[in-house]
C-alpha cells in the first residue's frame, strides 16, 4: 500500500459472500503487480483440481505507484489458466488500477463460485453482491451499460465484465475493461463464468494525501516530460501500434493465412495509415497517461434493408489486425473492424480467435473438417463466414466449435493438423513471426507470450546471429520484466522507466530501495512464477512447436528445428540458476 | 492582466485525467481525482464525449459567492472566486447556486472545491485541450 509497508489483500469468497482483508507485510518483498500477484497465486492455486474448479482464485493485483505517475497504468490478473493449463498472466489498463489504489486494495483475490450469477460493486467501506441473472447472456457492452446505470462513482469506478464466451467457459474468453481495454489473453473471462461472475465494479472514492510533495512532483514532472515532450512515446500516440504492419510485412515478418506466407499481398489496404485514412475516429488514454495510444476506428453497417445504417467505434490494434486480418486473409480495414466487435461483444480474446479460426480455415480446406462441423463454408478472407464462426465459438453452437472453444491446440488433437495449430505451449501465436527470438522467446516466456520477454524485438535489433546472446538476452529480459510488472508500468514506457527512473519514482513515495533490491525481487518473482509452472507440471522439454513455423521463412529465412530446440535446451539450463 | 482558465479544446480530450491528478496533488496535496477542482468525465459511458466540469469564471455576478451566508467566497479579479476556508461551515449553498455544477464538494475536509485558475491543468494537458485567457479586471 503506497506510503506503508503491508500490501493490504482484499479476499472475497463469492460462495459464502464473505470477505476478508489481510495487511501482509511479508509481501513487501514482491514490490507489488505481478509479484504479490505470483505469490497469492501460489498460495491459493490448487494444481490438484481443474482450471475452472470453483476453488481456483482469480488475483488482481496494482504496483508500488500505480497511477500517480505518468503511463503507471496497469493492472495485472493471474489465474490458473484454462487454455494452457498452466501459469495465467494478463494485463489491463483502463481505469482499474486507478480505482483499486483508491478503492484502499493493493490485490484482490476472489475464490468459491455464486449459486446464481452475481456482479459485485466495491469501494474503501463496502462490498455489495448483486443479482445478475437478468444480464447472463448479454453481450460486454450491454451488460457495461447495464451497471453503468444502475451503480453509482461516476467518473471514478472501473467496470470489469464478460460477454457471453465467458459465460460458457470459451477457454480465451476475454474481460473487458472499461470498454476499450482488456484482460485479453489465456482465458481469464472463462474463470469469470466459471465463477457464476458476470462483473466487478471498484469505486475509487479514497483520499490518499501527499506525503513529500516536493520530491514527488520534481520526479513527476521530469517523467511527464520525457513522455510528452520526447520521441519515446510518439509512435504509440500517433498512428499507434498498427503502424508496425507494414514494416513487419516488408521484413517478412507478419504472419498471413494461418503462417502459410509470412507477408501478405493486401498490406496497404490493412496498414496503420489505412486505419487512419479510413476509420481513425479518436484516441483515448488509460488513466494517468499522457500518450493515449488507444486507437478508436469507426465503420458503417447496414442493419436493415434500404436505408438502414448505424456507425461502430471500435478500437484496434497491432496484434488485432494481425490475428483478425492478415492471419485470415482480410483484406480491408471496415471488415477488420467488423470482426473485432465482434470478438469485442462476444467477450473473446481477438488473437487466440483469430488464431484458432486460421487452424480451423486450413483444416477445413484439407477436408479434415466437413461443413457439418464448421456449419458455414471457412476460407481465408471471407469475413462474413469468419463474424458467423465467431458467434458459433462462442456460443457453443456444436460439438466442433464446443472443442474449437477450447483452442487450437485441443482442436488439433481431435481433429489433425497439429503442425498448423499455430500454437507455443497451447497459447495462440503473436503476430511476429521473426526468427527464433520471437519463437523461442514465446516458448520459454512464462506465459507463453511475446510480452514475457520481446524475443521478437531482440530478433530485429540483434546483429549477427549468436545463441549465446540470444538466450541471455531473452532471460535477461523476462527477468526485468518481471520487475517492471510488480509496478505494473505500461510496457509502451519501458524505455521511459529505466532502473535510475524507477529508483527516484519509489523513493520519492517512501520505498527506500537499491538498484540490487531490484535485481533481488526480479529474481524472487521469477522464481516464484517457475515454481508455480513446475506445480502445475509444465516442463519445457516436452513442449512441441508446430511444423510450421519452421516451414514458413521469417526475417533470416527459414528457421531451423534442431536449433529452435537446442536454444530451448540452453534456456532450461539458464533458468536452474533462478531458485 | 489576470487570466483564467478556458476547457474549450474538450473535443480533442483523451481521457487521461492527468489535469485531475496534477490538480488534486499540486493544489490538494492528495493523490485522489475527488479532490481536483476539474472534473473530466464522459458523457454517456466511454463511448461518449469528454467533457470537463470547471469553473467558467463568471464575471461581474458571481452565483456562488452571492449564495454563500458567511462570505468567504472573495471574487477574484478577471472571473471566478477565491476561498477563504477559515470561517467555511461547508453549507454547500455554493455547489447547488454553481449551474455549470463546477463547485465540488470536499467530504473529507467539509469544504468546497473552488478552482483558482492557477492554470496547473493546462500545463499537463497533453493534448491542448484546456488554455488560459487573459482577462480585464472586473472588480
Amino acid at each position: 500500500m503506497i506510503y506503508e509497508k503491508y500490501i493490504r489483500v482484499l479476499y472475497i469468497d463469492l460462495k459464502d459472500r464473505k470477505i476478508r482483508i489481510e495487511q501482509r507485510e511479508d509481501l513487501c518483498e514482491y514490490l507489488g503487480g505481478v509479484g504479490v500477484a505470483s505469490k497469492l497465486l501460489e498460495e491459493n492455486i490448487k494444481p490438484e483440481l481443474s482450471p475452472l474448479h470453483e476453488e481456483q482464485p482469480i488475483i488482481l493485483a496494482i504496483g508500488a505507484a500505480s497511477s500517480i505517475y505518468p503511463v503507471i497504468t496497469k493492472t495485472v490478473a493471474m489465474f490458473y489458466s484454462p487454455l494452457t493449463g498452466e501459469l495465467g498472466e494478463s494485463y489491463a489498463g483502463g481505469r482499474l488500477a486507478l480505482t483499486m489504489l483508491l478503492a484502499g486494495y493493493d490485490a484482490i483475490v476472489i475464490g468459491g463460485k455464486a449459486d446464481k450469477p452475481i456482479y459485485m460493486t466495491l469501494n474503501r467501506s463496502n462490498i455489495e453482491f448483486k443479482d445478475a441473472r437478468a444480464l447472463w447472456g448479454m453481450s460486454s457492452d450491454e451488460a457495461g451499460r447495464v451497471i453503468r446505470e444502475r451503480e453509482p462513482g461516476g467518473g471514478k469506478r472501473s467496470i470489469l465484465r464478460i460477454g457471453p464466451a465467458g459465460e460458457n467457459m470459451v477457454s480465451f474468453a476475454s474481460v473487458c475493461v472499461d470498454t476499450y481495454r482488456h484482460f485479453g489473453r489465456l482465458g481469464l473471462g472463462a474463470v469469470f463464468g466459471s465463477k457464476n461472475l458476470k462483473a466487478v465494479t471498484i469505486i475509487g472514492d479514497r483520499s490518499i494525501p501527499v506525503k513529500n510533495f516536493k520530491e514527488y512532483f520534481k520526479v513527476y514532472q521530469e517523467i511527464y516530460k520525457k513522455v510528452t515532450d520526447t520521441e519515446i512515446m510518439s509512435k504509440y500516440h500517433d498512428a499507434g501500434t498498427p503502424v508496425n504492419v507494414e514494416p513487419l510485412n516488408e521484413m517478412g515478418g507478419l504472419p498471413t493465412k494461418n503462417l502459410r506466407q509470412n507477408r501478405f499481398e493486401y498490406v496497404e489496404d490493412i496498414s496503420g495509415d489505412a486505419f487512419v485514412r479510413n476509420n481513425l475516429v479518436r484516441k483515448m488514454a488509460c488513466t494517468g497517461c499522457p500518450v493515449g495510444c488507444i486507437h478508436i476506428g469507426q465503420f458503417r453497417r447496414e442493419f436493415g434493408k434500404g436505408y438502414d445504417y448505424e456507425s461502430v467505434s471500435v478500437s484496434y490494434d497491432y496484434e488485432l489486425i494481425f490475428a483478425l486480418g492478415s492471419f485470415l486473409g482480410i483484406k480491408s480495414t471496415d471488415e477488420i473492424l467488423q470482426l473485432i466487435e465482434a470478438v469485442e461483444q462476444l467477450g473473446l480474446d481477438a488473437m487466440s480467435t483469430g488464431v484458432v479460426l486460421g487452424w480451423a480455415t486450413e483444416a477445413y480446406m484439407e477436408k479434415l473438417l466437413t461443413d457439418r462441423d464448421t456449419i458455414i463454408p471457412l476460407e481465408f478472407g471471407n469475413s462474413s463466414s469468419y463474424n458467423k464462426a465467431i458467434e458459433y465459438l462462442a456460443a457453443n453452437e456444436n460439438e466442433f466449435y464446443k472443442i474449437l472453444s477450447k483452442g487450437s491446440y485441443e482442436a488439433a488433437k481431435k481433429y489433425g493438423g497439429q503442425d498448423y495449430a499455430m500454437t507455443f505451449a497451447k497459447n495462440e501465436m503473436p503476430g511476429y513471426h521473426t526468427g527464433y527470438g520471437a519463437l523461442v522467446g514465446a516458448v520459454v516466456g512464462a506465459r507463453h507470450s511475446h510480452l514475457c520477454n520481446g524475443g521478437y524485438s531482440i530478433d530485429q535489433s540483434m546483429g549477427a546471429f549468436d545463441k549465446e546472446k540470444l538466450v541471455e538476452g531473452i532471460f535477461k529480459e523476462e527477468k526485468e520484466r518481471c520487475m517492471l510488472n510488480s509496478l505494473a508500468i505500461c510496457l509502451f514506457a519501458r524505455k521511459v522507466y529505466d532502473r535510475e527512473t524507477i529508483l527516484k519514482v519509489l523513493n520519492a513515495i517512501g520505498h527506500e530501495l537499491t538498484d540490487q533490491d531490484l535485481t533481488k525481487i526480479a529474481e524472487r518473482i521469477y522464481g516464484t512464477k517457475l515454481r508455480i509452472k513446475e506445480r502445475l507440471g509444465f516442463k519445457l522439454k516436452d513442449v512441441k512447436v508446430p511444423k510450421r513455423f519452421f516451414e514458413t521463412p521469417g526475417l533470416w529465412g527459414k528457421l531451423d528445428e534442431g536449433l529452435a530446440y537446442e536454444l530451448i535446451g540452453m534456456y532450461d539450463e539458464r533458468i536452474k540458476t533462478i531458485n | 492582466m489576470a487570466k483564467v482558465l478556458k476547457a474549450d479544446g474538450m473535443n480533442k480530450c483523451i481521457g487521461c485525467f492527468t489535469c485531475m491528478l496534477v490538480c488534486a496533488g499540486v493544489n490538494r496535496q492528495n493523490h485522489s481525482i475527488s479532490k481536483s477542482a476539474i472534473k473530466v468525465r464522459t458523457s454517456g459511458g466511454l463511448k461518449g464525449k469528454f467533457v470537463a466540469d470547471v469553473c467558467i469564471a463568471c464575471n461581474d455576478e458571481r452565483a456562488c459567492a452571492e449564495a454563500c451566508p458567511t462570505g468567504v467566497l472573495i471574487p477574484r479579479p478577471g472571473g471566478g472566486v477565491i476561498l477563504e476556508p477559515k470561517s467555511c461551515i461547508g453549507c454547500k449553498k455554493c455547489t447547488e447556486a454553481c449551474i455549470v455544477s463546477a463547485v465540488f464538494f470536499d467530504d473529507t475536509e467539509g469544504r468546497p472545491i473552488i478552482c483558482k485558475h492557477c492554470g496547473m491543468c493546462t500545463r499537463f494537458c497533453p493534448h491542448e485541450c484546456l488554455r488560459m485567457e487573459e482577462q480585464d479586471n472586473d472588480i
